[in-house]
């Protein structure tokens, strides 16, 4: 095996792995073009492949790419031109197909690299413009590409080829090939590759050992806790208040200073961590040294953010602390901006003496240009950023955007120290930075400086936690997992902040509720895949999806307080009870069977549906929902409506509700100044004038009227024809069934002409500050309301309950009493449900709820003559598997909703269950179910 | 479902031998959809009177596959299409005009009454009036209160009626098969050409020369347009009149369309065309596009080579799409925002060049929404929302404003809204824009309550959530303006009030 002679560059820096790709990159910083370096390859037949990368196979037809391949790699990374030929034409050697073929490779390439996945590209890739594809891949996806080269006599090739009958094409075949590929095997690191290594003889492949190995900043295996410390520009004091603040003990080794050998030179069997294990480069040239001895009673580790130097008062005592830190494994550090052009001026680059420099220079003058080498080359081993306990954590100056995390080339780099910009300047004449934060969709957490904020604030899982404290503003740390800020108060103003960041006038809204008011029709619309804690992944399909578009966009209340929409709830198996078609008995029998020994039976209310979102203040309603209209709250029915079309009332109500919580001592009690509530909202009639004025009424009427003048009509013909008597009977029955029809849905109307006509019963506290109160059972939540309830009766109404043990016969019959009571006074009937909220049992999630309803209820639900015989033995034919199935998915996204909610996710997360829970809504199931 | 025949011509019992049932015996005929039963509640020498009863099963109307999903439904009760049927097939023969025992009688007129206990009309009284009267009958009408505890609910659509004529039962038979359903204004079948055939059969005699001529044939066939137009030619076919005066009448009225001042929205939109044109955008959003209208104008004008419409409501887009005679609406593809990295381009879009570019090239409808932002509407150079913003409750403007001005940002952005001030200047306050009453109650199934008005009571179109005067349009869309880069300019649409300013108003913005 041979290695390609390199030109070692100067500056051994760049994690640019694709150092020498910028001709990819037009707008490329000419300067980045020294930093072009590879790592020395042992000769020694180890190929180290990093662990995303195209890894191109280069050589003639006949050298055995494929069989290399075969051994070193997964079949599914071996993406081969052969077999991409043979899929589009179903002959792998149809050169006529080669176009659509390589079409077909690059397409599975490009998908590979965007999923983090490596390609193995088995094709000849003699010619440049063959390579060229695949470092353009390469680049827009920010790994490394690596060239593995087999350069034999043309002889071994040919007469491996002579022996397979579908590669008898003449010599001069492989011929040209490795003339090819001699004329560009000097060019290789030039075109832009990464790695290279050259096989020349079939020995070298034989004894080829492969080693993946992770790209630079995967350090996913460290998983804190840490205490991540923004920008810090050379503020020492504040630097040390805030470490003792942590609970970081700091020792001054001051003499005892020691001094370690240069990586490089370890033998990685010594006790001393390689680079790697202190989260560094792997070519890292520094020689660690610790200057403090950096300790915590936890063993939590610090993780500095860059922008350790310039503009403060002593930035070799901060430089000093960083690199013993890193040093001794006590903490991890990525490079800022300021740093890397510290660190170029101290390698003697030319620089532009500005920003803060020239402090960091004079102070560095009083150190030994030892030091001032070690913290070059200390500040030249650091990762442009380092991605974090199993992926979920993400550290960089500038911050990341997903598709750059974990990856590695110039330009992560540049982002991960400068930012991305959009080219535009403020009226400060300082660059506009790109928003990728409000753009960010990733899952990993980012944390990040660089640009000086007045207070920390999430937005989409990010924070820019650089406080501004050489501006005279703080010096603040993020606990990790915790996610804690704690911050210490500068001591002085040490430099002027060109953009006044301190003054800027504190917005209504956070960032995160300011980025909500508009939320993108990508994160809801088309089909969709909503993961949630109790049913795992729900699917919402995208017709459906569709049909709530309409709904949410033109009725639906603010998506801000739009943090729950009830589940669907199906009645009880159908009975077959005479003149019956529901029967608490089989909604007992149902938790019977999923092994629910305690049910709780809630009195039905024929009202409609209420989420109520209640607040404390306005105050609270923008803080916490981010709503700034000085509404205290929200009232909106199962589809997302505003319940009242007039705010007053809306306004009233929620006072009235937030008073009595108030007087319950439930504030203090839940610790929560807002309360998500799930209600019924009585009367009926109060939001159902619509539906009782064009259909229950009219049908009402038109019975009523219909069946009395055909009784009439009948009688009369009956005292002169015979053999009426059975039409006679049933038209009597109808006559009956018509009037009980009208009273039926006369018992739930009443008119509403101020706020005590209105009833508010609320049998779900669904969510406080901090709580989803899933976990309590309904015991729990029937008595906490009734409280509430109790405090204002004028308006609140306690829900009358009942505990029934499934397994006990009189605690059932009691339970069957209570229903045939309440129903045989009209009352709608009740629902049963487990008594813990969320009940497993062995077949997985019990209903939550079922209804039960009573026969005079039924009457609005199946039409008047429903109770006819011959009519209920046909309605008793009914299904309701799809309801059920529906109930338990609609209740899994409502919860998930809830948490998200309460882990203060952003606005889409929690959205994406609403409306997921809308659009199941649009699922065809008989809606009288 | 009652319907009952009477006579006082004697024997009355001859009523008998017209509709062929025997007033002794009760008769049943099963219809699928239900029995029909005839039966005579009174059969002397004085009187007779026949009743047609029919049970209509309520669970078969939903479960038999029909087109009905309520089983709280009226249709067993009211009298309607399942009538006619009805009507059809146990009196067809009476129908007809022949009856084998009395045919002298059934060529006479006598004197009849018809009662109809449920009668929907749609259209009130006065439609009734108007649907019998012309043929002679005395008409007694009587409003069912829909329920009379609550009063307040309005009064239902049935009428208690009762006919009287001195005519030829055949006759009556067919106003009834006919203007039944023509009242209650539906059908319980699907209506196709067939029944353009049993229309003019039935109307043979009186239709041709009846006022309502027009109204009776387009409900009858269910307002299809197709189908109204083919009968109302059929049914004129002989009209062709020779006499030149008449044709003079009719050139005169085609006329006095034309001249008729063009319609306040075709002003709106010739008023945006103009400013998109002024603009020189080629790219055109029509967010809020509807059925197109504006799209059918744009298409017009070479200068636009490519309009996006978009609209919240998919049954409004796919009639948009026919109208237009596009494919179906195009999936244009939203971005995946969860992939992160690159995303994997798509084939490039064959490109003709426009001079062979048909309308359905130029032109491509989505499905979305103004209050989420969308990707799909970046790179345009203009975007018009005619009478969209109105149609938005208030607090969500901030997402449509943020959706177009911040992220979107068409070079031109055309917004019309009505101008308040103006709404008393339309003839009573429940108008729509278009001066036609506005329907239903509005409310949008919110709870009204105390003394506020409605919606309906306030603005011109029942989901408009708010209507703004000219300051406060101009004070919101200069702050619009202000905020996001954009000069903005206002015009007045439709005749200016001196006090009152225009019907409708529009802001044109454009980046500064």
């Amino acid at each position: 095996m041979a290695v390609v002679p390199i030109p070692r560059a100067e500056a051994a820096s760049a994690e640019g792995l694709l150092g020498n790709a910028y001709s990819w990159c037009h707008n490329h910083n000419p300067m980045r073009r020294e930093r072009g370096n590879r790592d020395s390859v042992p000769n020694d037949g180890r190929v180290e492949i990093p662990d995303l990368s195209p890894v191109l196979l280069v050589g003639a037809s006949g050298c055995g790419k494929s069989t290399f391949a075969r051994r070193h790699f997964k079949a599914t990374e071996i993406l081969s031109s052969d077999q991409c030929r043979g899929i589009v034409s179903d002959d792998e050697n149809a050169q006529e197909a080669t176009g659509d073929a390589f079409d077909l490779l690059r397409y599975i390439a490009r998908v590979r690299l965007r999923n983090g996945k490596k390609v193995v590209v088995d094709a000849t890739n003699v010619q440049e413009s063959a390579r060229k594809e695949m470092l353009q891949l390469a680049w827009q996806h920010h790994v490394p590409a690596v060239a593995i080269v087999f350069l034999f006599d043309e002889a071994i090739c040919h007469k491996r080829n002579e022996t397979r009958p579908d590669r008898q094409f003449g010599p001069h075949v492989v011929r040209n090939q490795t003339r090819d590929l001699r004329r560009s095997l000097g060019n290789l690191f030039r075109e832009g590759f990464r790695h290279v290594y050259v096989f020349r003889s079939p020995e070298e492949v034989e004894t080829a050992q492969v080693h993946i190995t992770p790209l630079w900043p995967d350090f996913k295996h460290i998983s804190g806790p840490f205490d991540i410390i923004g920008d810090i520009h050379g503020c020492w004091n504040e630097l040390q208040e805030l470490l003792e603040k942590l609970g970081y003990r700091i020792a001054d080794l001051g003499s005892r200073s020691s001094d370690l050998p240069e990586l490089s030179q370890i033998d990685p069997s010594s006790a001393i961590p390689d680079p790697r294990s202190i989260a560094l480069r792997p070519d890292a040239r520094w020689r660690p040294q610790t200057f403090y001895e950096v300790s915590h009673a936890e063993n939590r580790k610090l993780i500095f953010l860059g922008d350790f130097v310039d503009r403060g008062p002593n930035t070799p005592e901060v430089l000093k602390l960083a690199m013993s830190a890193v040093a001794t494994g006590a903490g991890y550090c990525v490079p800022g901006n300021h740093d890397d052009k510290l660190m170029r001026k101290l390698k003697g680059k030319e620089v532009r003496i500005a920003h803060g420099l020239a402090q960091s220079l004079e102070q560095l003058a009083e150190e030994t240009e030892e030091f001032r080498q070690s913290a070059a080359s200390f500040i030249d081993a650091l990762v442009s950023h380092l991605v974090l306990d199993e992926g979920k954590l993400v550290v960089a100056h500038a911050g990341l955007s997903e598709d750059m995390q974990g990856r590695a080339s110039t330009r992560v780099r540049d982002f991960a120290l400068y930012g991305e910009t959009t080219g535009e300047t403020d009226e400060f004449g300082l660059p506009v930075r790109y928003p990728w934060a409000a753009e960010y969709r990733g899952k990993a957490r980012v944390v990040y400086g660089h640009t000086p904020v007045p207070q920390p604030e999430w937005l989409n899982r990010t924070i820019n936690i650089d406080t501004g404290c050489v501006f005279g503003g703080k010096l603040t740390a993020l606990k990790y997992p915790e996610m804690e800020l704690v911050s210490v108060s500068a001591h002085e103003v040490y430099a002027e902040s060109k953009k006044p960041f301190l003054d800027q006038a504190k917005t209504e809204l956070s960032a995160q509720h300011d980025l909500d008011d508009v939320l993108d029709l990508a994160d809801v619309f088309g089909k969709r895949i909503v993961s949630t804690r109790l049913r795992g992944n729900i699917t919402i399909r995208e017709e459906n999806a569709s049909a709530a578009l309409e709904a949410m966009s033109r009725f639906a209340a603010n998506p801000k307080w739009l943090v729950y929409l009830p589940p669907t709830m199906s009645p009880t198996e159908t009975t077959t009870k005479e003149g019956l078609l529901e029967h608490p008995q089989e909604g007992f029998s149902y938790f019977r069977e999923k092994n629910v020994a305690r049910v709780v039976c809630e009195e039905k209310h024929m009202g409609s549906r209420a989420v109520v979102v209640v607040c404390r203040d306005a105050a609270v309603a923008t803080q916490r929902f981010g709503v700034a209209t000085g509404e205290t709250g929200c009232i909106y029915t199962r589809t997302g409506r505003r319940f009242f079309e007039n705010e007053a009332i809306e306004r009233a109500l929620l006072e009235r509700v937030a008073t009595a919580i108030g007087k319950a001592g439930l504030w203090e009690e839940l610790s929560t100044d807002w309360m998500v509530l799930d209600c019924e909202l009585l009367p009926w009639s109060a939001k159902a004038q619509e539906l009782l004025r064009k259909q229950y009424a009219p049908v009402g009427a038109s019975s009523v009227a219909a069946t009395r003048a055909t009784l009439s009509v009948l009688q009369q013909a009956a005292a002169q024809i015979e053999g009426l008597e059975e039409l006679l009977d049933r038209t009597a029955m109808r006559k009956e069934t018509a009037v009980q029809f009208v009273d039926s849905y006369r018992r739930y109307c009443w008119s509403v002409s101020k706020l005590e006509d209105l009833k508010l019963a609320p049998f779900h506290i669904l969510a406080t500050e901090g709580a989803v109160h899933a976990d309590k059972d309904h015991q729990w939540h029937m008595h906490t309301l009734a409280h509430v309830c109790g405090e204002d009766p004028g308006v609140l109404f306690a829900t009358p309950y009942k505990i029934v043990e499934t397994e006990d016969r009189e605690s059932v019959q009691s339970g069957i009493d209570w229903w045939e009571e309440l129903t045989g006074r009209g009352g709608e009937g009740m629902v049963m449900k487990p008594f813990q909220f969320i009940h497993e049992g062995p077949g997985g999630l019990v209903q939550p709820a079922v209804k039960c309803r009573g026969r005079e209820y039924l009457r609005i639900i199946y039409g008047p003559e429903y109770t006819l015989p011959a009519n209920l033995q046909r309605l008793r034919k009914r299904g309701l598997g799809v309801k059920r199935s529906l109930a338990l998915r609609e209740f899994a996204l409502g919860i998930e909703g809830l948490e998200r909610f309460v882990r203060r996710e952003p606005l889409r997360q929690v959205h994406e269950c609403a409306f997921a829970v809308l659009a199941m809504e649009s699922e065809p199931v008989d809606p009288r179910l | 479902m009652l319907l009952t025949f009477t006579t006082t011509h004697q024997p009355a019992t001859d009523l008998g031998f017209l509709l062929h049932k025997n007033p002794a015996r009760a008769q049943s005929l099963d219809l699928g959809f239900g029995l029909a039963h005839v039966v005579y509640p009174e059969a002397t020498e004085q009187r007779c009177t026949a009743a047609l009863i029919l049970e209509i099963d309520p669970v078969g109307l939903v479960r038999g596959g029909s087109r009905f999903d309520q089983y709280v439904n009226d249709r067993p009760y009211a009298a309607s299409s399942f009538m006619s049927v009805a009507l059809g097939r146990v009196f067809g023969t009476a129908m007809t005009g022949r009856s084998k025992e009395r045919q002298e009688l059934a060529d006479s007129s006598i004197p009849l009454e018809v009662h109809l206990p449920v009668l929907p009309c749609r259209g009130g009284e006065p439609f009734l009036r108007k649907l019998f009267e012309p043929l002679g009958y005395l008409l007694e009408a009587t409003r069912l209160p829909l329920d009379e505890h609550f009063p307040e609910w309005g009064e239902s659509s049935y009428f208690d009626v009762t006919l009287r004529k001195t005519t030829r039962l055949q006759d009556l038979l067919k106003h009834l098969y006919v203007l039944i359903p023509v009242l209650d204004d539906d059908k319980h079948y699907w209506v196709g050409k067939d029944e353009i055939d049993k229309l003019l059969h039935k109307g043979q005699d009186w239709l041709e020369t009846h006022p309502e001529k027009n109204e009776i044939v387009r409900r009858y066939l269910t307002r299809q347009k197709q189908l109204t137009r083919e009968a109302l030619e059929r049914l004129t076919v002989a009209d062709d009149d020779p006499d030149p005066d008449a044709r003079e009448e009719k050139d005169a009225s085609l006329e006095e369309a034309v001249e008729k001042p063009i319609s306040l929205h075709e002003q709106r939109l010739q008023a945006v065309t103009e400013a998109l044109k002024g603009s020189g955008a080629r790219t055109i959003l029509d967010l809020g596009c509807g059925e197109g209208k504006l799209i059918q104008m744009l298409l017009k004008e070479r200068q636009f080579d490519t309009i996006v419409g978009m609209d919240v409501s998919l049954s409004v887009l796919e009639r948009a799409e026919s109208k237009l005679h596009l494919d179906p609406i195009s999936p244009l593809p939203l971005p995946d925002l969860g992939a992160g990295a690159t995303p994997i381009p798509q084939d490039p879009p064959a490109r003709r060049s426009p001079r062979t570019q048909h309308a359905r090239d130029r032109v491509r409808l989505i499905h979305g929404s103004l209050v989420y932002r969308d990707r799909r509407l970046e790179g345009f150079d203009a975007a018009a929302l005619i009478e969209v913003i109105e149609h938005l409750d208030a607090p969500r403007l901030i997402a449509l404003e943020r959706n177009i001005f911040e992220f979107a940002r068409p070079k031109t952005v055309v917004f019309t809204t009505p101008n308040s001030e103006y709404n008393v200047l339309f003839e009573g306050l429940q108008l729509t824009g278009d001066g036609t009453p506005v329907t239903g109650d509005g409310s949008e199934g919110a709870v009204p309550f105390g003394n506020l008005p409605s919606r309906t009571q306030r603005f011109r179109h029942k989901d408009h959530r708010f209507e703004w005067t000219r300051t406060e349009f101009e004070t919101w869309a200069n702050r619009v303006a202000a905020d996001h880069g954009y000069a903005v300019a206002f015009a007045p649409i439709g005749p200016v009030d001196p006090t009152h300013g225009a019907p409708s108003q529009m802001a044109t913005f454009s980046h500064v």
